[in-house]
């Protein structure tokens, strides 16, 4: 049987606020799976022209997949959202690329012709599930030195990463901080984050953590607006003595959830659905596990490699800050300036946060708002390092180009 | 606000024990840029299963957190204000217990006060307020929220009502006075009259929206957020709340007409607070709404300090307490599984009880009769049940396939049998073949098998007297109709052991029934009572009262049903039968009556004809009725039956028929639908006086149905 590949498209993307995590946090007591139900229901609220019963799959994403983040979340947070009963979902685990690749698995089976329209997304709350709960380690990756100890421990893999650039210094990657929440606090002063905020009710009982009864989160917890090298400069450095990675150059530990429509471009333009990104490539790739942060750079050049682009081509980058230092590691590799502008220009988890398995589509969400502003860019990308030795990176077409001006 | 402060101080004080709601206040930010917004919470801190109530404290918290709200109000800090509830619960109204405990009708006026003062301020203030029936509601938590300027309903809102008609009360904060300014008086009858007296049925939410009650209606998966949402588009204008303009005309006064009438049908002019409740929605016609206060609180007041309520209240503990965990019930760890059923008989007691226990337990069923033709009858009525639940939706087609599986009829009780573990026998009403019965059971079923009996009057003690293992024999006592009356009476013999009566329960409770322990007496509780009571009815009828003035007589008591309706229900061949029964067993108070007798011969079904829509003296009954020439007035009557009622309760008491006149009174309530404002019938007994006249002292304790001293 002939097939044709076809092309895909991010529809439309929404996420939770972030909040931090722990017991004072905005969403200590809100239930992980209730994040990503309210997730979808704003897409479809937000996309009436896409009829629920037309929904292939719905494929959510986390890291710890038990308690409220257990129970093939994709198939009962469909349920929990009000989705027909004959949608089915399942739960994808690719740690912090997660939601990214939600989006590239059911991108790549829409691309077969298996699916015409899903759900893509992912929720982290590391409050309820802190990183490593449960895990077991097969006890062979330190007898035969499989990995390096550190590999398990992502601030230490960061701190590696700076032994391996030392000019990559601490000061530049605190620069690199304080730009981040600048760019942040401006893209919220222009409005251009809350828009695809879904609003979520809290309750909070412990009176230790601020005013008791339900609340409504309508924005980021983690936000640091007006954070000052000097804030900085005196912050411990929690994963070696006299290291380089602190709390101020890293994401931090938080609750969210995101959530994307991905669809085959002739069904959204069938059912007059927004295209706004279009798929060119993606692409995985495996690093020593105790550098992780290095993972991007490999994935990047194979998806540039797979869409004959090469790295001058891609005007908009959306990179997870993990670390500050797996973002400049990325972009000295490439030659880019650690203030160039087509990079995170919206800021991005240093100062919104990293819920893990949900970040890939906050990336893309964000790059797409930038696509619509930007008609003269053309490509843009949005990559993320992975715990275990990985990097991810999805390559878009702005579908507002309106060629080279 | 330091009277309404020193109220609920004083209120408070005489309700120590109070589950106090707390009412948080939180602030957030609208959506929308739409501004600082004052979300309170109600919650008692424990979860569902507990669900908010308000009592005094609780009422001072939400008072303390208008305060605080009301500063920020009219300091321009806050543009609105909502209230909402803990998950699932919205607030289910005042704390019944507390007003147990009122003795002083100063104390009650306050209690009624104290929520209207409170309530009150939530319209008074300088912002918009809004309520978010998240959950449910009922009573005061239903009013707290028609106080406010707007409100929403979520869709997964299980139960929204104003109970307190049902209960004997009126709704009194605000709810008889706002609810037909809101919605009409017709849809407002209907909320606190029709569904308070149709055994307080419940709104879902949809339903609270389309009456008008709520604004909005909202999903329940985001139904705060939605409803957040709406409340910054409500207050930036881009939403306008549109309400029907009300019928303040003639339309008014029919509605309180319709629920006079369904009051009338209902409870016949013997509880007082339909009829209040309704006074003062026909009064709140003109839009006044402190005159409907102060009407509220002068009827709560007076229901609260009369017996009809107490007993109301107590009556509904019965039901949800008493019912639930039965007063002399072996330790319910004796019990044996039940895996699979025998029903002897196939008739149509027996196709109910077989169609009960098969929906309920979901076990194998097997019918026998004593021709192919019955047996297949039985298990024909089953399958036609079985296929108009499916009709109705009430099962989906694979439940309603694995019920018909469930159930077969043999003609061969060894077949049947063998293997069942709970064999109820519902034969012809006559010692000899019920112990033929049995005795062919026990020779084929299993010897841990319960042998149970639906026998109305008979012994069960010695229906078990032939057999090797009597020990295993309980009676299982239904009322018609099977499906709908909740009470079961389990009998236990004299020789029924702790683990046959331990599984009798435990299938009780699976079957849903309200089961109450009965010694082997004759006719056990509630045919006993009814029998002595329509026996006395019987004899004054007999004795040369018309049969009009004898009806009449026992219509202040607001009894589901006149005597001699109810008699045709059960059959005159079946009244006269257990009149007989129980002539027997105390020929010195039941009387056999030869009317009856004779009616019973004509192969009349009833005293009455309907020719003209109303009940009338059918004449070819009249003809056969001999009475002597002793009239008495309705008074008279009245008096003769409640001494036999009181007088039989007091000896069964004394026999030990029941643990306490509690069971009396659940059985009667359940088995017989008599109404919760006589609390059964014993604190009814004891108000009038006929207790202490009769056996020289009342059933209850003080306070435990009524006012307390």
């Amino acid at each position: 049987m002939p097939r044709t590949v076809r092309d895909v498209v991010f529809v439309d993307g929404v996420r939770t606020p972030f909040g931090k995590a722990g017991p004072k946090g905005i969403y200590h007591e809100t239930r992980a799976d209730d994040l990503v139900v309210k997730a979808i229901r704003e897409l479809l609220r937000r996309n009436p022209g896409l009829d629920p019963k037309k929904i292939d799959e719905v494929a959510i994403a986390a890291t710890t997949q038990i308690g409220d983040q257990g129970l093939t979340l994709g198939r009962t947070a469909g349920i929990l959202a009000g989705l027909p009963q004959s949608v089915p979902g399942y739960s994808i685990d690719r740690m912090c690329a997660g939601a990214l690749t939600a989006v590239t698995t059911t991108a790549g089976s829409i691309a077969f012709g298996a699916y015409d329209a899903v759900i893509a997304g992912g929720v982290e709350h590391m409050g309820r599930h802190p990183m490593g709960e449960g895990v077991d380690p097969n006890p062979r990756f330190v007898s035969e030195k499989l990995v390096d100890e550190s590999a398990l421990f992502m601030g230490m893999t960061a701190e590696n990463l700076h032994d391996r650039y030392p000019h990559i210094t601490k000061l530049r990657a605190d620069q690199y901080a304080v730009r981040s929440q600048e760019k942040a606090a401006k893209a919220y002063a222009n409005g251009k984050i809350q828009q695809d905020l879904v609003p979520i009710s809290v309750r909070r009982t412990n009176p230790e953590a601020g005013e008791t009864g339900w609340g409504l989160v309508t924005a980021d917890e983690p936000m640091r607006p007006g954070t000052t090298l000097e804030n900085l400069s005196g912050l411990k450095t929690p994963f070696r003595v006299h290291g380089r990675v602190t709390a101020g150059n890293a994401a931090g530990l938080n609750d969210g959830a995101t959530a994307s429509i991905i669809a085959s471009e002739d069904f959204a333009r069938e059912n007059g659905l927004p295209v706004k990104m279009r798929l060119v490539s993606y692409a995985f790739a495996g690093v020593e596990p105790e550098v992780m942060g290095y993972g991007p750079i490999p994935a990047t050049e194979k998806a540039l490699a797979q869409a004959g682009l090469s790295i001058a081509d891609i005007g908009l980058f959306e990179i997870n800050e993990a670390f500050a230092i797996q973002v400049l590691a990325f972009l000295d590799h490439y030659g880019i300036a650690d203030d160039d502008e087509r990079v995170n220009q919206y800021g991005g988890a240093i100062a919104y946060g990293h819920p893990l398995a949900s970040s890939g589509v906050r990336l893309m969400t964000q790059l797409a708002r930038q696509f619509e502003e930007q008609p003269n860019v053309r490509y843009g990308l949005t990559t993320m390092c992975v715990g275990f030795g990985m990097g991810a990176t999805v390559i878009w077409e702005n579908p507002h180009f309106e060629g080279d001006k | 606000m330091s009277t309404t402060t020193e109220l609920l101080k004083g209120a408070a004080e005489l309700f120590p024990d109070e589950v106090v709601t707390s009412a948080h206040v939180r602030h957030l930010d609208l959506p929308a840029g739409a501004g600082r917004f004052a979300l309170v919470t109600l919650d008692n801190g424990f979860d569902h299963t507990k669900p908010t109530t308000f009592g005094p404290a609780s009422l001072a918290n939400l008072n303390a957190a208008i305060d605080q709200v009301e500063k920020e109000a009219a300091a321009g800090e806050i543009v609105g204000v909502g209230i909402t509830g803990k998950p699932f619960i919205f607030a289910v109204g005042a704390d019944l217990k507390g007003v147990e405990l009122l003795k002083e009708h100063k104390d009650a006026l306050a209690i009624g006060k104290g929520g209207h003062e409170v309530f009150k301020r939530l319209s008074a203030l300088a912002v918009p307020t809004f309520a978010y029936y998240n959950g449910a509601a009922m009573g005061g938590g239903v009013e707290v929220g028609l106080h406010c300027t707007y409100r929403t309903v979520s869709k997964a809102l299980p139960a929204f009502s104003l109970p307190e008609v049902f209960l004997g009360l009126v709704p009194g904060w605000g709810g008889c006075t706002l609810l037909p300014n809101l919605i009409g008086a017709e849809k407002a009858v209907s909320v606190v009259i029709e569904n308070s007296l149709n055994q307080n049925k419940q709104l879902k939410g949809a339903q609270v929206f389309e009456l008008g009650i709520a604004d909005a209606l909202f999903e329940g998966a985001d139904f705060l957020e939605q409803s957040l949402i709406w409340t910054a588009s409500v207050l930036k204008g881009d939403v306008v709340v549109d309400r029907p303009v009300i019928d303040r005309g003639e339309a008014w006064d029919q509605a309180v007409a319709k629920g006079r009438f369904i009051a009338d049908s209902k409870v016949h002019g013997a509880a007082p607070a339909a009829y209040r409740a309704l006074d003062i929605i026909a009064a709140a016609k003109n839009g006044d709404l402190q005159q409907g206060y102060d009407a509220e609180d002068q009827a709560l007041a007076d229901l609260i300090m009369g017996g009809e309520l107490r007993a109301g209240i107590y009556a509904f503990n019965l039901v949800q307490k008493r019912g639930k965990r039965p007063a002399g019930a072996p330790d319910k760890s004796l019990a044996r599984p039940v895996t699979k059923v025998g029903v002897v008989g196939a008739g149509l007691m027996a196709s109910q009880l077989a169609l009960l226990f098969l929906r309920r337990l979901e076990v194998p069923v097997v019918v026998t009769d004593i021709d192919q033709e019955r047996v297949d009858k039985g298990v024909g009525y089953v399958h036609a049940e079985i296929d108009k639940l499916l009709a109705k939706r009430r099962v989906n087609q694979d439940k309603a396939n694995r019920l018909k599986a469930l159930v077969s009829g043999v003609l061969d009780k060894a077949e049947g049998f063998a293997d069942a573990d709970f064999i109820i026998e519902a034969v012809f009403e006559e010692i000899g073949v019920k112990q033929q019965v049995f005795a062919e059971v026990e020779a084929v079923a299993p010897a841990h098998a319960i042998l149970a009996t639906n026998t109305s009057s008979l012994s069960v003690t010695e229906m078990a007297s032939k057999l090797k293992n009597p020990e295993r024999v309980v009676g299982f006592h239904f009322f018609n109709p099977v499906a709908i009356l909740p009470l079961l009476e389990i009998v236990r013999g004299e020789q029924t052991d702790d683990a046959s009566l331990a599984t009798a329960f435990a299938v009780a409770k699976k079957l849903k029934k309200t089961a109450v322990l009965v010694k082997d007496a004759p006719a056990f509780v509630v045919n006993r009572i009814l029998t002595r009571f329509m026996g006395e009815i019987q004899n004054v009828i007999d004795e040369g009262t018309p049969v009009e003035v004898a009806e009449k007589a026992v219509e202040p008591l607001g009894l589901p049903m006149s005597p001699l309706v109810l008699l045709e229900l059960v059959g005159p061949a079946i009244g006269l039968h257990v009149s007989e029964t129980l002539n027997r067993a105390f020929p010195d108070r039941f009387t056999v009556s030869a009317n009856l007798a004779a009616v019973v011969k004509a192969g009349k079904r009833g005293f009455y004809v309907y020719d003209s829509g109303k009940p009338e003296l059918d004449p070819e009954v009249a003809a056969l009725l001999k009475q002597g020439d002793t009239v008495l007035t309705e008074e008279q009557v009245r008096a003769r039956v409640l001494d036999a009622v009181a007088q039989e309760i007091g000896l069964m008491l004394e026999e030990g028929v029941v643990a306490e006149a509690q069971d009396i009174d659940l059985c009667l309530i359940t088995g017989a639908g008599w109404p919760f404002h006589l609390g059964g019938i014993t604190p009814y007994l004891d108000r009038e006086g006929v207790s202490a006249r009769v056996n020289g002292k009342p059933f209850l304790e003080p306070g435990a149905a009524s006012v307390p001293a």
